[in-house]
């Protein structure tokens, strides 16, 4: 059996350029991650003010031995979009394609196929390979059955499990956290950096359901899947992704690492994750094909 | 090209159909087109008592083909891993059926249709959300696709901007129930039931939806145990969907995302032909007869209209009765909804 | 039962439905209507799937009874109960009688009916739909329930369509959007 791998996912948070230069050099000094996807995916308008942070972090992460990854944008629109999303590969490093776009624009070479593709059997994955996709972070609302299954017809695919994080749900064309300032998406003022883990939603319940970020609704809880190295391989998986929160996620990558090698049972694992600050109740449903905010035993 | 040359009418006219009665009077209304699915999870309106059998498929191919209309078959989920032969056999029972085309969103649907049924058009479902150049090219190139619905995510100057880039039709949406997200990457609903149009083509799976109307004829709609939305008496009310349900965020309680509210964009008509559409889809195969048949009347008469070169027409007030929370917008075609 | 005199009259077997009690005989020529009809178009039931099993409470809120529908083929029965006991359903749609009626016919949209609140559902709302769904498919013209067909059936329906026309005029529901056309092929 191969180790399992752990990855960190793009950030999907308005993070100011300190904050994101911060974040990624704990990572890259301390945190037991394999690989790290960098770019934005969620607001182009975000893209000017991240850009410049990037040389020096891949620099960093790159001494630091992790691979880097570079994420494209889940919904390029605009011109400066689509010019930004097709000379992504001039920099060299491995892609991951999160919007079908990226596989006009780029010269076919192996990507990673990213959650935000609607990759949901493995036929797609078939047709993606046919265009190069080595790797499979599938959507997350994919149940581990379907992942396994896609798996098993794709034993040369690497396949990667959203496995920490508030789960992202849903883009839109229309920017909510400008809409709840009472502002535009063209004048949003960048409201979004309000809320580093996302903006709070609750019901009229008074019960906290989703998060607002941009463009992008994610859900209140945070998916934490404690699943072992063995019931991993079972299903195929040979990496899981970490998504950026404010919480430690150097605490968070250890406690995965210990899960990995075996230094910690799937049960102190989620104890000790969900001991952490997580940014919402934790959740795995989704996985057992059930409504995806609840945790059952998988 | 399509029908638009054999009937002058600026627009091909493509309308919904969830029963064979539907159908019918789609066609009868002056449909230029009707789509339509099966009675299964390959299609997005997979609802209890909705959709066809492919017996009823053939016959309603036979009906709207004997009144001069086309029938556009939506096979626009996402296969599930293990049973994409479901999908397959879809694509193969449509083209049997004698479908004028097949709509599709799946990487699978769309290999198997391009490979197996190469005989019968293909339209890129709004499910792909394939709303870039570079998107539609890859769609095109690697099947073959013809015409593309376009994700409810464009203003009017994009699509024109983007009918300029690319070689296929473009079709929009003018009427009916609105995706505030983008169609196809929305995983609201799972997260709530899990079910969702994209894992089994149900956006709020009806047997997760609960209705209650208090004494005081408070209604509230509950989705998955949720209270997503709460209307007075006698207020009118719309579908149990996140995306048009009531939440609180920083301390205030409203519509975070859209309120209850129906598309349309009969005023736009003009400003859509001169973007370069070939096609314009009214949204509904979840609703009745009535509906189809009152909105393809009026949206026929306002493209025969222009066509005739007469002055815009405004549907508003004919069809509010038919729009959820018995209101309308004309959502993303103007910029100022982002 | 076929003929009525007058226009201004509701048709026999809606005006079958507003008489008062007795309930019993009102039961058994409506269950020995919905069975003949079920007899004679088992695609429906079909359309209905599990539903089929489900008693669906219709409760017209302007009548003092409700009717528990059973659309299990040979089965299928029509309870006619006071309107406060028709609990005993899995889902309940309520609404005037004439709403009721058009949305049977496909006169009126549901959705739009459930918008403008004219209808309210509760109870299992995908058994609702299903109904819905399939009564739309039915074309339920009162000749096609009564199992009427050719010049009688057209006589049938345009009479019954001109007093329920009047009737929703004299009690101000919304105009039908439509009528359900007898000449549709099948």
């Amino acid at each position: 059996m191969t180790a399992i791998e752990l990855a960190i996912g793009p950030c999907l948070f308005n993070w100011s350029p300190e904050h994101l230069t911060d974040f990624y050099a704990r990572i890259a000094d301390e945190a037991p991650v394999e690989r790290v996807y960098l770019g934005e995916v969620v607001c182009g308008k975000r893209m000017p003010f991240s850009d410049p942070v990037w040389p020096r972090v891949i620099e960093r992460l790159d001494r630091a031995g992790k691979t880097v990854v570079l994420s494209s944008l889940a919904l390029p629109a605009t011109v400066r979009e689509r010019k930004a999303m097709a000379g992504l590969a001039e920099a060299g490093l491995p892609l991951e394609f999160n919007d079908m776009s990226m596989l006009a624009t780029t010269e076919p070479g192996p990507f990673v196929a990213g959650p935000f593709l609607n990759v949901y059997n493995e036929a797609a994955l078939g047709a993606l390979v046919r265009h190069g996709a080595s790797d499979w972070c599938p959507p997350v609302e994919v149940p581990l059955a379907s992942i396994a299954a896609v798996a098993r017809a794709h034993p040369q695919v690497t396949v990667e499990l959203f496995a920490f994080g508030r789960l992202p749900l849903a883009l839109s064309g229309r920017c909510y956290h400008a809409r709840a300032h009472g502002l535009s998406k063209d004048s949003c003022q960048f409201v979004c950096e309000k809320d580093p883990d996302g903006m709070n939603v609750a019901t009229l319940d008074k019960a906290r359901f989703l998060a607002v970020n941009g463009i992008q609704t994610l859900s209140d809880s945070c998916q934490v899947v404690t699943l072992g190295p063995e019931r991993l391989a079972e299903n195929g998986i040979s990496r899981l992704r970490l998504s950026p929160h404010t919480v430690d996620m150097v605490a968070v990558a250890r406690a995965y690492r210990d899960l990995l090698d075996g230094a910690a049972s799937e049960a102190e694992t989620e104890a000790r994750l969900t001991a952490m600050n997580l940014p919402g109740p934790p959740c795995n449903a989704a996985l057992a094909g059930e409504a995806g905010w609840r945790q059952v035993a998988l | 090209m399509s029908l638009q040359a054999e009937t002058a009418a600026p627009f091909e006219l493509v309308c919904p159909a969830g029963t064979p009665a539907a159908l019918r009077a789609a066609v009868d209304a002056g449909a230029h087109a009707i789509y339509c699915g099966f009675n299964n999870e390959t299609n997005a309106r997979n609802f209890p008592g909705l959709n066809f059998s492919e017996a009823e498929m053939a016959k309603g191919v036979d009906y709207a083909h004997r009144h001069g209309a086309k029938v556009l078959v939506a096979i626009n989920t996402f296969a599930r891993a293990g049973s994409v032969e479901i999908w397959q056999r879809a694509v193969d029972a449509a083209a049997e059926a004698g479908a004028d085309a097949l709509i599709a969103a799946d990487l699978a649907v769309l290999e198997h249709a391009a490979r197996h049924q190469p005989g019968t058009r293909l339209h890129l479902s709004v499910q792909a959300a394939a709303n870039t150049p570079e998107a539609i090219r890859f769609y095109t190139e690697t099947f073959g696709v013809k015409r593309v619905v376009l994700p409810r995510v464009l203003s009017v100057e994009e699509i024109a901007r983007l009918n300029r880039e690319i070689a296929v039709e473009t079709e929009v949406f003018v009427f009916g129930g609105l995706c505030v997200m983008t169609e196809g990457r929305c995983a609201l609903s799972s997260h709530a039931t899990g079910k969702s149009p994209n894992l089994t083509g149900v956006c709020s799976p009806p047997d997760h939806v609960a209705y209650e109307e208090n004494a005081d004829g408070t209604l509230l709609a509950r989705l998955g145990g949720f209270t997503i939305d709460r209307f007075a008496a006698g207020e009118p009310a719309g579908y149990p969907t996140l995306c048009k349900g009531q939440f609180s965020a920083m301390g205030k309680t409203g519509y975070l995302f859209e309120d209850p509210v129906s598309l349309n964009a009969a005023a736009l008509l003009p400003a859509l032909r001169d973007a370069g559409v070939t096609a314009l889809k009214i949204e509904g195969r979840q609703r009745g007869k009535a509906y189809v048949s009152s909105v393809v009347r009026a949206f026929r008469r306002a493209v025969d209209a222009l066509a005739r070169g007469e002055p815009e027409t405004d549907l508003a007030g004919e069809l509010a009765a038919l729009a959820e929370g018995g209101r309308q917008t004309t959502g993303a075609y103007r910029k100022t909804w982002r | 039962m076929t003929r009525h005199r007058d226009c201004g009259e509701l048709p026999p077997v809606v005006a079958l439905l507003t008489k008062p009690l007795p309930r019993r005989p009102l039961e058994l020529i409506l269950t020995r209507l919905v069975r003949q009809f079920v007899e004679r178009r088992p695609e429906l039931i079909e359309r209905l799937g599990p539903t089929a099993q489900v008693p669906i409470a219709v409760v017209p809120t302007d009548l003092p009874h409700a009717f528990i529908v059973n659309l299990d083929g040979p089965r299928s029965r029509i309870d006619v109960v006071a309107s406060d006991q028709a609990t005993s359903a899995a889902a309940r749609i309520e609404g005037p009688l004439l709403i009721l009626l058009g949305l049977f016919d496909g006169s009126y949209d549901g959705d739009a009916a459930f918008f403008s609140r004219d209808i309210a559902i509760e109870g299992a709302t995908q058994h609702v739909l299903a109904l819905r769904n399939t009564l739309e498919e039915a074309d339920l013209t009162p000749a096609e329930f009564a199992g009427l067909s050719g010049n009688l059936a057209e006589i049938v329906n345009r009479r019954t369509a001109e007093a329920l026309g009047l009737a929703r005029r004299l009690l101000g529901a919304p105009a039908a959007d439509i009528r359900a056309t007898p000449e549709h092929g099948r």
